[in-house]
């Protein structure tokens, strides 16, 4: 069996099991053997692919294979993955690993975690997928779960926000699913492998010119692209703990994924000549989402709008298509996944001890839990990129080189979103100073325990993921960067 | 030279170590291995800067830039990557000495000073971070390592102004700090990028090779506005030394940050960090000479300005680090003046020498003060004045090793703080007579505001204390680093600086001119003499002078109303016209749509949900309906 296929048969296994499983301490133990499954699995196949790209150099994917589900149309199962899917694929399983533990106390667990398995399987099938259709279809199997987890085990208007979460994401794949069919259509219906209709085939211009936009903006939607965004302040602020930690951990990686490897992979002439449309589109969703992110009051609004930020500045560096950027915005990924799972579980860890989220209510939590204080002035510092951590690698990888396109229109766009290192530090750190710091502003708050094992499991992990990045990014960034380069190439050949 | 790598490991595994397992030491514990490693530290740089100056630095009569370690950390382009490593040359090698000395003094200190604090713990292990980021800064080899260490920099001051964190004061004097140099920082990286670009490397060394070369060739002939591109890059990576270094109009942190401990003042705020932007300009100066002189030009005057403007703001302050505070953004300006009217080459660049001079004279001088105060502080728990006076009958070492201070700033021979202002004043007085008559006024006045000090602690009145808290004089972990430090101010303005460090690395001669050195004793006596005559005594002229001053004076003690300015900026522009505004957007416009979106699809399903009514007799009647239209329609067309 591909070792590919196993990201999506152990998650399958994991629902089998939870099915048999009686009682809490069960499904707890099968949720943590399968998430560590899958973490041990993901850093064999680092391990694997990292030696099989020496072996064979001029690959673009490799470990493919491909079984075929519906011959007319040209449906296959196919998967393979480049240096960038391989990092997803990582992020995706620390995420999904820490994700456990914070939701160690969750009611109704094995429904939850039921659902919770199928959405790791859409996120790892996703990953894995070289095929259009199919990887449409992890696609939306990903995006059900979420309708169900925010909706019931949720807080505050749980129903709107599931709702409207999951309308605007459909709205999203409505378009997505018009590009892909007017992908395969317009390429000659001969094939749905991504590698088959950049390599072997050819979208002619006009059509690009539709499908481009229609596809980039199905995907984008998903990554947070002004003005589609607001389903992510809504959605995080309702969602469970480790729901948040998935969606804006992973889930919204799969928007900027996508148009990577969609939008602009197979579209490049389009994406040459449309992309400034998209481009001042994200250069206002840096922006806009850190000004945004300045009076709100609530902990996890506060990170939604910072997470329409960060993405922003994803998609931001995908259209400055050049390989410094580009690699920039899989590292912007990658950083931004780990830093807000960071940071949704501990504001979950907080929530469920003050029952609070508005930052007036709390005060000097420094006091009183120390440890998941440090850990939310960790992951504050990793957001506003402070070196040593991953965030500033990213932020630096992609304004350097957003900075070589040598115009005026993407120089003043990068300024622009260069400004947004101050406004994130401003958000950040009022937010720290109001919670963690000075006097405590609640009496009740005064006998509140620290973080529970469970939870620091969980912190501690995406810290050193996060500062073993920042501290020794040339590993990642090179894993990255060669994967950039078909694209580059592309690119270079209009 | 491999061995100075452990200057930069040491510290950092200090931090590490500290802060990872401090919370399970005891206090004692963790401070003496705080301590210890620091002393190493030293140790390793005084060896490193033996080596450097009287062994294998000189190489034909010219100070070498020697790279012991260097290795790629983070590659962007073919060109431009990001290498982690260790320059060693006259002003690193200068600064790791001056760093590691003071920041020792300072763990002393502090063992003391510190002594029962909650937190001792983590305080030695933002120190160690601390030092590990400035030591990283000064010997970077490449202007992006020097970004990343200056922003480390920036957040240990953050945490450590910060260190007292249930105190909303030191919480709010912390978010400015780090807010205001990252504002500025913003500045510096656009700068990188800019010089980066046309340059395609981000090396110390090729950039200041040849002259500047190099950035000269290669960002010919691009104007943006009027001005030459290198000029807008150098201007916006001083933008970032400014911030660093407190320049107005980004000087209105540095006041706030003494709600830090008085130690952390005199390591940070005082003697190593502030310093950073006057290192930036000094590591890049031949690029500003021969690419960018206009930068200089406005360096020099933004200097003096600063220098003025903050001796002003001294003479009225009443909280004792205060009074420092602006004296240090006063003295840091002075090294940036002389960097701003410096030449190149030989004994033209006197102004480069005298700048970097003054760093490390002031880094000692203005340590001891700080230290000084800090032991006052610890005596009679406040920073008034008001509550001091006649401090000398109970604190004998404090008094006279802040005398000592007092001596070498107002630059008194043969105190330190002569030599090096002295020559300070000697690159002006050869450039810009406006500039040097200013900064001669500028001497007057330090005289005059550090005196005003010294005797309004130690002298002014008979005050008799408390039975109870009858100050007293600090251990002797306090009292040795104010010892070794006045010792340092004394006799550092003896060594033959120009020999090791010169703009072009190749030593010269300088010597004292007679009519400047006369103008500046000159100054520095009239300064102490007017002090003395006001302060000496608790006398009424200086309320009389004070009103008679009327609004200059309440404008000065309001520090100029900046921070009601910026406060402005920032709370009215910012805050309610540009994040309100936008949010409110968001919420009503933007998500509005949406909703409103939803809500139209609600209603016309609504509308047209009547035709799925169930009636068969309605289907019936509408089947017949559109098959006679239907009928009509290809009848007729």
């Amino acid at each position: 069996m591909n070792i590919l296929s196993l990201f999506v048969a152990i998650p399958i296994l994991m629902i089998a099991s939870l099915f048999l499983s009686k009682g809490i301490k069960q499904i707890r133990a099968i949720m943590v053997i399968g998430a560590s499954a899958l973490l041990i699995l993901a850093a064999t196949l680092v391990v694997l692919f990292i030696k099989e790209r020496a072996a064979s150099p001029d690959a673009e994917m490799l470990f493919t294979s491909s079984i075929s589900w519906f011959a007319p149309l040209h449906i296959a199962y196919s998967v393979g993955v480049d240096g960038i899917s391989v990092a997803m694929i990582a992020l995706a399983s620390m995420i999904v690993f820490t994700g456990v533990f914070s939701s160690w106390n969750m009611s109704m667990a094995k429904e939850y975690f039921l659902w919770y398995c199928l959405l790791s399987l859409g996120v790892f099938g996703f990953f894995i997928s070289i095929d259009l259709f199919t990887m449409f279809m992890f696609y939306e199997i990903a995006l059900i779960p979420m309708y169900l987890l925010i909706g019931l085990w949720g807080t505050g208007k749980k129903e709107y926000s599931a709702m409207k979460l999951t309308l605007m994401l459909m709205g999203g794949s409505a378009f997505l699913l018009v590009g892909i069919i007017g992908i395969y259509y317009t390429s000659g219906h001969t094939s749905m492998n991504l590698l088959d209709i950049a390599n072997h085939l050819h979208i002619p211009y006009e059509h690009q010119c539709w499908i481009f936009p229609v596809t980039f903006l199905g995907f984008g939607v998903l990554g947070a692209l002004f003005p589609f965004h607001t389903w992510s302040p809504d959605g995080h602020a309702s969602a469970p703990t480790a729901v948040s930690m998935l969606h804006a951990g992973v889930l919204m990686k799969l928007g900027g994924y996508g148009c990577f490897r969609v939008a602009i992979y197979l579209m490049p002439e389009a994406a040459h000549e449309l992309g400034w449309i998209f481009l001042i589109l994200t250069g206002i969703s840096v922006v806009y989402g850190a000004f945004s992110a300045v009076v709100q009051t609530d902990l996890k609004y506060i990170n939604a709008y910072s997470s329409v930020s960060h993405c922003g500045l994803v998609l931001f560096a995908i259209l400055m298509l050049n390989q410094t950027a580009m690699t920039g915005a899989v590292l912007q990924m990658l950083s931004h996944g780990l830093m807000t799972a960071l940071f949704f579980a501990l504001i979950g860890l907080i929530y469920g001890r003050t029952h609070t989220r508005d930052i007036r209510e709390m005060g000097g939590l420094m006091k009183i839990m120390p440890f998941a204080s440090v850990c939310y002035v960790l992951a504050g510092l990793a957001s506003l990129g402070l070196p040593g951590l991953s965030g500033f690698v990213a932020e630096m990888t992609i304004f350097v080189g957003s900075f070589q396109n040598n115009d005026t229109f993407h120089r003043v766009l990068t300024i622009i979103a260069c400004c947004s290192i101050v406004i994130t530090a401003v958000y950040i750190l009022r937010t720290v100073g109001k919670i963690l710091y000075g006097p405590v502003q609640d009496e009740h708050h005064l006998h509140l325990t620290d973080a529970a094992w469970y939870e620091r499991v969980s912190a501690v992990g995406l810290i050193v993921v996060i500062a073993a990045i920042g501290m020794y990014p040339s590993g990642v960034s090179d894993l990255i960067s060669k994967s950039v380069v078909p694209i580059i190439e592309k690119l270079a050949n209009i | 030279m491999e061995y100075s790598l452990f200057i930069l490991i040491v510290p950092f595994f200090l931090f590490l170590v500290l802060g990872l397992l401090g919370m399970k030491m005891k206090p004692k514990a963790a401070g003496i291995i705080g301590t210890a490693g620091m002393g190493l530290c030293a140790i390793c740089a005084s060896a490193v800067a033996y080596q450097y100056f009287f062994q294998t630095g000189m190489v034909g009569e010219e100070w070498q830039h020697l790279v012991p370690v260097n290795f790629e950390w983070l590659r962007f382009t073919e060109s431009l990557h990001i290498d982690l490593g260790i320059l060693l040359d006259p002003i690193s090698v200068m600064m790791l000495v001056v760093i590691t000395t003071v920041s020792l003094m300072v763990h002393i200190y502090s063992l003391g000073y510190m002594h029962g604090e909650t937190g001792f713990q983590r305080y030695y292990a933002l120190l160690s971070l601390f030092s590990f980021s400035m030591l990283g800064l000064v010997v970077a080899t490449n202007i992006f390592q020097m970004y990343i260490f200056w922003e480390l920099v920036g957040v240990s001051s953050y945490s450590l102004i910060g260190f007292y964190y249930t105190k909303p004061s030191a919480v709010a004097a912390s978010k400015k700090a780090f807010i205001v140099t990252r504002f500025a920082d913003l500045g510096f990286l656009i700068g990188i990028l800019l010089l980066s670009f046309y340059t395609k490397t981000f090396d110390f060394g090729l950039l200041t090779a040849d002259n500047a070369g190099l950035v000269t060739t290669s960002m010919a002939g691009g104007t943006f506005m009027g001005l030459s591109i290198a000029t807008w890059a150098l201007a916006l990576i001083f933008m970032g030394g400014a911030g660093k270094s407190a320049m107005f109009p980004l000087h209105i942190w540095l006041p706030d940050a003494m709600e830090g401990p008085t130690p952390v003042s005199a390591l940070i705020h005082a003697a190593t960090m502030v310093v950073a932007g006057v290192f930036l300009v000094a590591r890049l100066f031949p690029v500003y000479f021969f690419a960018a002189p206009d930068v200089l030009t406005l360096i020099a005057y933004v200097g003096t300005f600063t220098a003025l403007f903050a001796a002003i703001i001294a003479i009225t302050q009443t909280d004792i680090k205060r009074v420092l505070a602006f004296s240090t953004i006063s003295q840091i300006a002075y090294m940036m003046v002389a960097l701003g009217v410096s030449d190149y080459g030989g004994h033209d660049g006197l102004g480069y020498m005298a700048s970097m001079f003054h760093l490390v004279t002031h880094a000692f001088f203005k340590a001891l003060l700080f230290l000084g105060a800090g032991s006052v502080i610890h005596a009679v728990h406040s920073n008034e004045m008001s509550q001091m006076g006649n401090l000398r009958r109970y604190m004998p070492v404090t008094n006279i090793t802040f005398a000592i201070a007092c001596l070498a700033i107002a630059g008194i021979w043969p105190f330190s703080g002569f030599f090096s202002k002295d020559e300070i004043l000697a690159a002006a007085f050869h450039s810009n007579p406006l500039i040097f008559w200013t900064l001669w006024a500028i001497a007057g006045l330090t005289a005059f505001y550090m005196w005003r000090l010294y005797y309004c602690i130690f002298w002014n009145s008979n005050k008799e204390y408390n039975e109870h808290h009858k100050p007293h004089e600090s251990p002797l972990t306090m009292a040795v680093p104010l010892i070794i430090l006045a010792i340092f101010s004394i006799f550092s303005g003896f060594i033959p600086f120009a020999g090791f460090i010169s703009s072009d690395n190749v030593p010269f001669h300088t010597h004292i001119d007679l009519t400047v050195a006369s103008l500046s004793i000159g100054a520095g006596v009239a300064g102490i003499a007017a002090a003395t005559v006001l302060y000496l005594k608790k006398s009424d002229w200086t309320a009389e002078i004070a009103q008679s001053l009327g609004g200059l004076y309440r404008a000065a003690l309001h520090k100029f109303y900046l921070d009601e300015i910026w406060m402005w900026v920032t709370q009215s522009v910012v805050f309610r016209y540009i994040c309100i505004p936008i949010a409110w957007f968001d919420r009503h416009i933007i998500d509005g749509a949406m909703n409103g979106l939803a809500w139209a699809t609600h209603r016309s399903a609504g509308s047209v949900k009547g035709l799925q009514s169930g009636q068969v007799q309605f289907y019936a009647w509408v089947f017949v309906a559109g098959s006679i239209l239907i009928a009509v329609l290809v009848l007729f067309f």
